[in-house]
């Protein structure tokens, strides 16, 4: 037993070394962005694949989208990566105040976005959108509606850090919780990047 | 803005605060070291990316209205594609540290990223899209 | 430092029911709600419940899978016994279109699939000297929830009568006959949700298994040291990371379609079914190869063994099954040659699907040269293995067949496809995975199964097999459509279809004599007063033997450092002055025998239970009323929230590492001394991988 115990001392120094020399929930988060890649690129493609698929008096998407308000919420959600770029460097200097207000920040652009989605959603309803109307609503809502549920995934994933941090649980040594939430955000805010320019802008 | 300041140094582990004054456009030197392990790109550093990406989306919205003028839609949806990438990369390589970051991180989102990409526009041309 | 966690000295939980309890100290109770303490021990039937543990994970995977196996081969033999003679009338038309549609469904996704998880989750952290898994309790949610969208899915048998809800348009559920026009009843409901529940539990094991193997690796044991079957199955779980996202596409838009009456697949709105066709095989062919390769790793276990000698060209088989985990995204389209999608296509994925052969192809070679001249012992496992690698290649020849465009459509949807396919998956997987139940049983129970039981049913099963699939090469060239209820006796296809009835009830005679042998086994081994099988029953090479029998629940007594390929082998083996291989140490000499007793393990945890719980009410909801989806959902965010807040340890086991690290990964899984004194709280495991593998169903 003794020996036993002398070794483990011996590599007491490896017990908390990983392979990589990473963690195992950044790497987790990794991979599982590599992994929403293709969720989203289906979605998107099936977007191209059927938003022209309408009738010739169909209501498609010329008809209803507003780029000046869309643009204005894209611009939202992009402001918020800078946001919470800003929340990751205050945790990691140990500023848990600052932390505190650029999560809130975060989510609360977050929820601008959101927001101006449900207007917008509610307006294309409105003109006469709905998500069984045509193949350009149903594929519409679906792909947007999905990038929104992650969105407003990410906004609670962001008041609960933020909550967390109040309570005291959200110190320096976690920054890495933040980090890896902080990708999360980041990736929807990309896949944000990709929808705008897809649907909203190309030439229709 | 004040929190884009540099930080203050309150945490023992941290790194030598690098002022702003010193900051280079350039990545590599808008990069401090924290714990000798990976480097932390400064608040100002971010701050470029996030201008940069503003301006691109202003310039993006502005091809949708101004339609630049004499441009065919396929040359539209080129500079549009090149814009997205852009930005795609802006946000992925600085606001997500891969730039920064263990390579094998940048390896899995890339394949992830060219797969999806490969794979569905592979299925698109057997539909005959384009 | 989290106010989730509370101390408290509650010294009758120390050490009493589980020997391998905290060192002294207090033992914690964590109250994440503040209302229930934390899961406790490691017996009686509710610490299987909560059970973390990768290995108890592993053997609940391996028994769900066996009786869903038992479920699938009942189903089987309805299909057969309505194809016995011309005219068949056993179950009616409508009725089999479900039988047949469940038994592939069931086979696929609910037998081989966490068939191999079992071995995945049991193996693979053991192979590559770790403790567990990265995430013990996201392992314990994948089970639960892949069991969750089993039950759901098998569940559609009977609710609302017999085969009267049970999906009912072919495994592959092509659009338009899975739209409500056509299946009008909630069946492919039930597909559709059931497998994007069971989507989730892959995605969440596909990503803390990669993280295992990239990041729990023992030191010393780099990537090209690790066994063939890590390999494999690190490689499968890549191919289920990424093909999974495209089938939950196609899944959720179909549930859209059905429950909400989208237009993705409604041909009267303009959509192109053809649509569904590829997003399903963008999957499923990837999917066969998820299917496939833990077996073939199985095999480049087993063979090694007992043919005394290293694996033929280890760096050629890991290269091959990374080629075939790349160019399998490349050779989808060979599903659909008479889908009309224009010779260009056709001819281009005719020719990858041509080059994937190769791969396939060295593999089996390279199991050929590992024999050649190898002192060769015939166990059941290695008939097993011998077994798929003789079947693999009949399957994989006709498989060369379809790749040829014009020979493939002659041959698609008939029976020659249904042949093809099972050669590969039974002959190839199904036996490859058996003989893996017969290699590690030792391992897992401690004791062996009866060799000759095994032989013979291992004959039988083969037999049985040989003489149910084999002359569905015949009726297929015969012209004998595939899904068809009935045929007319002069069709000429009653000979064959009666042989191959007769084989399918040998097969189930085979199986039923494996589930004999492990009850006779059992018996005689308890009866024998449970003799100990000692760690190395068969001499083999990988670190799994290197512990003691039936594995201990914190794997290995010490830290293991490999320092080459086969490193156990090479511990028991070394060479004499003439150069001649002798054996240097006995097994039981070198493995430990896991009696440490101070290894802090992750604790058990009730939130994966009822997370997994929480999204199959979710999916019964979205089938049948939403009010129960939001029950689920409340279950669901609940355990969310309760699991987040629960630290993922036992938060006061002894640390040995000062202040300083500011990650939890679970590396802290590896064994501390007990005189540390250093100890800081574990802080709660990011929110992040949990939520999101949620969200993306």
């Amino acid at each position: 037993m003794a020996d036993v115990l002398m070794s483990e001392a011996q590599t007491t120094d490896e017990a908390h070394h990983s392979s990589t020399g990473l963690s195992n929930e950044k790497l987790a988060m990794w991979v599982f962005l590599g992994s929403e890649c293709l969720l989203f690129g289906g979605l998107i493609s099936t977007y191209m694949f059927n938003k022209d698929r309408i009738g010739p008096d169909d209501i498609g998407p010329s008809d209803v989208f507003d780029i000046p308000f869309t643009s204005v919420s894209s611009f939202v959600l992009l402001m918020s990566s800078l946001t919470m770029v800003f929340a990751v460097s205050a945790i990691t200097r140990g500023d848990l105040r600052s932390n505190r207000i650029w999560l809130a920040t975060t989510a609360a652009l977050g929820a601008v976005f959101v927001a101006g989605q449900v207007y917008e959603f509610t307006a294309f309803y409105s003109e006469g959108l709905g998500f069984t109307t045509n193949l350009f609503g149903s594929a519409f809502y679906a792909l947007t509606g999905f990038h929104g549920a992650h969105v407003t995934i990410g906004i609670i994933m962001l008041m609960s850090l933020y909550v967390m941090s109040l309570r005291g649980n959200l110190t320096s040594e976690r920054a890495e919780t933040v980090e890896i939430i902080g990708l999360y955000w980041h990736f929807v805010d990309v896949v944000w990047i990709v929808i705008f320019t897809i649907v909203y802008l190309f030439p229709q | 803005m004040s929190t884009v300041n540099p930080p203050q140094t309150d945490t023992p582990n941290m790194s030598t605060p690098v002022q702003p004054a010193a900051e280079a456009a350039t990545s590599a030197t808008g990069v401090t070291e924290a714990n000798g392990s990976h480097a932390h790109p400064t608040d100002w550093l971010y701050v470029k990316v996030a201008i940069a990406l503003a301006l691109l989306t202003a310039f993006e919205v502005f091809t949708y209205f101004e339609s630049v003028h004499g441009w065919s839609d396929t040359a539209l949806i080129v500079m549009l594609v090149a814009m997205m990438v852009l930005k795609f990369f802006l946000v992925v390589a600085f606001f997500m540290h891969l730039k920064f970051d263990a390579p094998i991180f940048w390896r899995l989102f890339v394949f992830g990223v060219v797969l999806a990409m490969v794979i569905y526009m592979l299925m698109l041309t057997a539909f005959r899209y384009w | 430092m989290s106010i989730t966690q509370r101390t408290i000295t509650d010294p009758a939980t120390i050490g009493t029911e589980d020997k391998l309890a905290l060192p002294a100290g207090p033992a914690v109770a964590t109250r994440p709600l503040g209302v229930f303490s934390r899961p406790q021990g490691s017996e009686g039937w509710t610490s299987w419940l909560f059970t973390v543990d990768h290995k108890r994970i592993g053997i609940m995977y391996g028994a769900a899978a066996l009786f869903f196996f038992l479920v699938g081969g009942a189903e089987a033999l309805f299909i057969r016994l309505q194809l016995a003679t011309p005219n068949g009338s056993v179950i009616g038309a409508g009725t089999y279109n479900g039988v047949f549609t469940i038994h592939g469904v069931t086979m696929v996704f609910l037998v081989i699939m966490p068939m191999a998880a079992a071995f995945a989750n049991y193996l693979l952290p053991l192979q590559i000297g770790a403790r567990d898994v990265a995430f013990p309790r996201l392992n314990a949610f994948s089970f639960w929830c892949f069991l969750g969208g089993g039950v759901l899915l098998t569940s559609s048998i009977f609710i609302g009568g017999w085969f009267q809800n049970v999906p009912d348009a072919g495994w592959f559920n092509y659009a338009p006959n899975s739209g409500v026009l056509f299946s009008p009843h909630k069946g492919v409901d039930f597909y559709a949700v059931g497998l994007q529940i069971t989507g989730i539990a892959s995605l969440v094991s596909a990503v803390n298994l990669i993280v295992t193997v990239l990041n729990m690796r023992a030191k010393g044991m780099s990537l090209f040291r690790m066994p063939v079957l890590t390999w494999m199955l690190l490689i499968t779980q890549f191919l289920l990371l990424f093909a999974l996202p495209v089938i939950t596409v196609a899944l959720f838009l179909l549930m859209f379609d059905r429950l909400w009456d989208a237009n993705f697949f409604n041909v009267a709105a303009g959509a192109d079914p053809l649509l569904w066709q590829h997003l399903f095989w963008i999957f499923g062919h990837p999917e066969v190869y998820i299917l496939i390769l833990p077996a073939f790793g199985i095999v480049s276990e087993i063979i090694p063994t007992f043919s005394r000698k290293p694996i033929f060209g280890y760096h050629f088989m890991v290269a091959s099954g990374i080629a075939i985990g790349f160019m399998g995204w490349g050779v989808w389209a060979h599903h659909m040659f008479t889908s009309g999608m224009g010779p260009l296509s056709v001819a281009a994925f005719s020719v990858s699907t041509m080059f994937i052969a190769v791969p396939t192809g060295v593999k089996i070679l390279n199991w050929l040269a590992t024999m050649y001249r190898g002192r060769l012992r015939f166990t059941t496992p290695m008939l097993y293995a011998v077994g798929v690698v003789s079947m693999f290649t009949i399957g994989g020849l006709s498989g060369v067949t379809h790749s040829i465009a014009p020979s493939d459509t002659q041959q698609t949807d008939t029976y020659y496809i249904v042949a093809h396919f099972h050669y590969v998956i039974f002959g190839g997987a199904l036996l490859g995975l058996f003989g893996g139940f017969y290699f590690w049983w030792p391992k897992v129970f401690g004791y062996m199964l009866n060799e000759a039981w095994g032989k013979a049913s291992f004959w039988i099963m083969l037999i049985g097999f040989n003489f149910t699939f084999g002359p569905m090469h015949i009726l297929g060239l015969q012209g004998m459509s595939r899904r068809i209820a009935t045929y007319r006796a002069d069709e000429g296809f009653a000979f064959w279809n009666m042989v191959a009835t007769i084989g399918s009830f040998v097969i189930a005679v085979g199986v039923l004599m494996f589930l004999w042998n492990v009850f006779f086994s059992t018996r005689a081994w308890r009866r024998a007063g449970k003799p100990d099988v000692g760690p190395d029953p068969w001499d083999a090479r990988g670190l799994e033997w290197m512990t003691a029998s039936p594995t201990p629940e914190h794997n290995f007594d010490t830290d293991i450092e490999v320092e080459r390929f086969d490193d156990f082998w090479h511990r028991k083996y070394g060479r004499n002055e003439q150069g001649r291989i002798v054996r240097a140490a006995k097994a039981e000499d070198i493995a430990h025998d896991g009696s440490n007793t101070n290894v802090h393990l992750p604790s058990p945890s009730y939130w994966p239970l009822v997370l997994g719980g929480g999204i199959s009410l979710v999916g019964y909801g979205l089938i049948f009323n939403l009010w129960i989806a939001a029950l689920g959902l409340v279950f669901l965010v609940g355990a969310l929230y309760g699991w987040c807040l629960e630290p993922a340890d036992d938060p006061d086991a002894v640390h040995s590492h000062g202040a300083g690290h500011d990650d939890d990964d679970h590396s802290d899984l590896h064994s501390k001394p007990v005189a540390a004194e250093a100890s800081h709280a574990e802080p709660d495991p990011d929110p992040d991988s949990q939520n999101e593998a949620v969200s993306s169903g």
